[in-house]
């Protein structure tokens, strides 16, 4: 036995652990350089932004500063120093955060149907049926939201339709509204809602349903009592999915609410831009990035429930 | 049970499905039908021509974004996918080990945070380095292209990974394949599908981007999405409409090759 070994040196259980964890670092190396060039690095100079003091012409002063924290609720009279809270970026927040839910509302009472109807279809046509919902989501944002820009501008589809119809004749103005970023935004995220709740309903015992009905409860009992809750973790998912990335919302709130229906995206954006207040821009950023997390931790608590159901 | 009593059905629940699908693909049609218009308008039809297609071909400034788009997606989607693999080799199929939970933070950062967040904090860091180099190039653009692609890429091949049979590569080794050997003759080849997979899906997500490329691009580095997006200000004419179903086309081509790729390996 002890020849054996001698004559063929196995490496240690320790050489081959330092082997294998060298080896992984260095398979790691190259991704980890690019995103820390570019990712978790300047997300951390963001951070030390939010603590300085704004430059005249964009940039920072290298002067520490609680400002740009503060004036992310609050403001200072100009003239009299007075205290009062920053009334634009409030309505902006609101916004952010109605627009946000509503989106995440209409895309349930529209996704829910349609999860139902694709879980419900035979398995081999399933896929096909989610590929039709897959393939607006992954072409381009830009075009999706520039597509319903086309519909519903005055001179657009809807409009000229309505006014050669005789129905209106005047055009109805829809773009530049909180309507049309609520629609926009509604159609460009929909699918996220549908692939989590499509994902909890195609596992859907139907016998339970069944069983329902066996005991005479109305189809919507059967909607409300069973296949609801059962597909709850889903619903919170989806709904979240579509929460965040609204709520981050750049392009869209930008093209079809024309700079006048500004969300937290653009109010982030204009202090980077015209008004060049940066250290402002990184806190507002920051204040986003946190919310996010908030909701990102409920999602995950979502999929987690969804793992124990089906244990 | 009463005859023909369907436990699936729910009512109402088909027509707005039904509603729901033509509501996605309505204004998208619409959009492609119109760039076909022979007149200026995006709403009245005036019958068929090419014409938006031969102007958009003829404008000097979508040819060079177009180029500058595919360059930058090309180089971003092989930097993003080779730095995907070698990650994804790194990570999966391990025991749990340390320093696990901030590699993977890292890597799926790009998914969590808002566009919006990063594309500033990359106008922040550049601005400086612009500024301390004076190197204004498209080597930014192709950084933080790869960097927000490297999870999109890591996905497929790591599930692809994941669902690989371990004991071929065992047989390798047990006939003296060096590492490198079974990794070349063995892992590689069955790979191959994940690693498509992941770069297509990087490409088509470095193509689209808008927010990122917008706040990171230098003077006249315009992409297509930028460049369009700078063009909704204006009067809109049918050869946005064109160069959108161009994108459009492959987009759609992309990731349905994509889809039938990922369904085919089961």
């Amino acid at each position: 036995m002890s020849d054996m070994a001698l004559s063929d040196p196995a490496p240690s259980p320790e050489t081959r652990a330092r082997r294998e964890r060298r080896s992984r670092w260095l398979l790691l190396t190259p991704a980890l350089v690019i995103l820390s060039l570019a990712a978790s690095g300047p997300l951390l100079v963001v951070v030390i932004y939010s603590f300085l003091t704004p430059g005249d012409y964009g940039g920072v002063e290298w002067q520490f500063s609680l400002d740009p924290w503060f004036n992310v609720v609050a403001e200072r009279d100009f003239f009299t120093e007075e205290l009062k809270l920053a009334d634009a970026h409030l309505l902006v927040f609101w916004r952010s955060i109605k627009l946000s839910l509503m989106t995440a509302i209409l895309c349930l009472i529209v996704g829910f149907p349609t999860a139902y109807f694709i879980a419900t279809r035979p398995a081999h046509r399933r896929d096909m049926w989610m590929l039709l919902i897959m393939i607006p989501f992954w072409t381009n944002l830009l075009i999706r939201t520039f597509a319903i820009m086309e519909l519903i501008r005055n001179q657009g589809t809807i409009n000229t339709l309505l006014m050669a119809s005789g129905v209106i004749d005047e055009p109805i103005q829809m773009l530049y509204t909180e309507f049309s970023v609520l629609v926009g935004m509604t159609y460009v995220y929909l699918p996220l809602m549908i692939l989590p709740i499509y994902a909890s309903m195609e596992r859907l015992d139907f016998n339970l349903v069944e069983a329902g009905y066996d005991l005479y409860a109305t189809r919507l009992q059967v909607l409300r009592r069973i296949i609801f809750p059962l597909v709850k973790p889903g619903v919170v998912a989806g709904s979240i999915l579509v929460f965040v990335p609204c709520l981050g919302a750049y392009v869209t709130p930008r093209v079809l609410g024309g700079g006048k229906q500004l969300m937290l995206g653009n109010l982030i954006e204009l202090q980077f831009g015209q008004l060049r207040n940066w250290p402002l821009g990184a806190a507002l950023a920051l204040t986003l990035l946190a919310v996010v997390m908030v909701a990102l931790v409920f999602y995950v608590r979502a999929i987690g429930r969804e793992g124990e159901h089906n244990a | 049970m009463r005859k023909g009593f369907d436990v699936r059905r729910q009512p109402g629940f088909t027509a707005i499905a039904m509603g729901c699908f033509i509501l996605l693909y309505l204004p998208i049609i619409l959009l492609v039908a119109y760039s076909f218009n022979a007149g200026e308008s995006i709403a009245i039809w005036e019958g068929f021509s090419w014409r938006w297609y031969a102007s958009a071909w003829e404008n000097e400034q979508v040819k060079d974004a177009t180029i500058r788009s595919l360059i930058l997606a090309a180089s971003s989607s092989a930097v993003a996918t080779t730095a995907a693999v070698l990650a994804a080799l790194a990570t999966t199929r391990s025991k749990p080990w340390r320093g696990q939970t901030v590699v993977f933070a890292m890597v799926n950062q790009p998914l969590m945070v808002p566009e919006i967040v990063t594309a500033v904090s990359l106008l922040i860091v550049f601005a400086v380095v612009k500024s301390f180099t004076g190197y204004t190039g498209l080597g930014y653009l192709i950084l933080a292209h790869s960097a927000f692609c490297i999870p999109f890429a890591y996905m497929p091949v790591r599930a692809r990974l994941q669902g690989m049979d371990l004991s071929l590569e065992q047989a390798g080794a047990d006939l003296y394949g060096t590492p490198l050997q079974v990794f070349r003759h063995i892992t590689l080849p069955q790979l191959w599908p994940g690693i498509l997979a992941g770069a297509m899906l990087a490409f088509v997500i470095s193509l689209d981007d808008v927010v990122i490329t917008e706040f990171v691009k230098s003077a006249g580095q315009d992409t297509l999405p930028t460049y369009m997006l700078g063009q909704l200000r204006r009067v809109v004419t049918p050869e946005i409409n064109a160069i959108s179903t161009a994108l459009l086309a492959i987009s759609v081509i992309m990731v349905t090759a994509f889809f039938f790729i990922n369904k085919t390996r089961k």
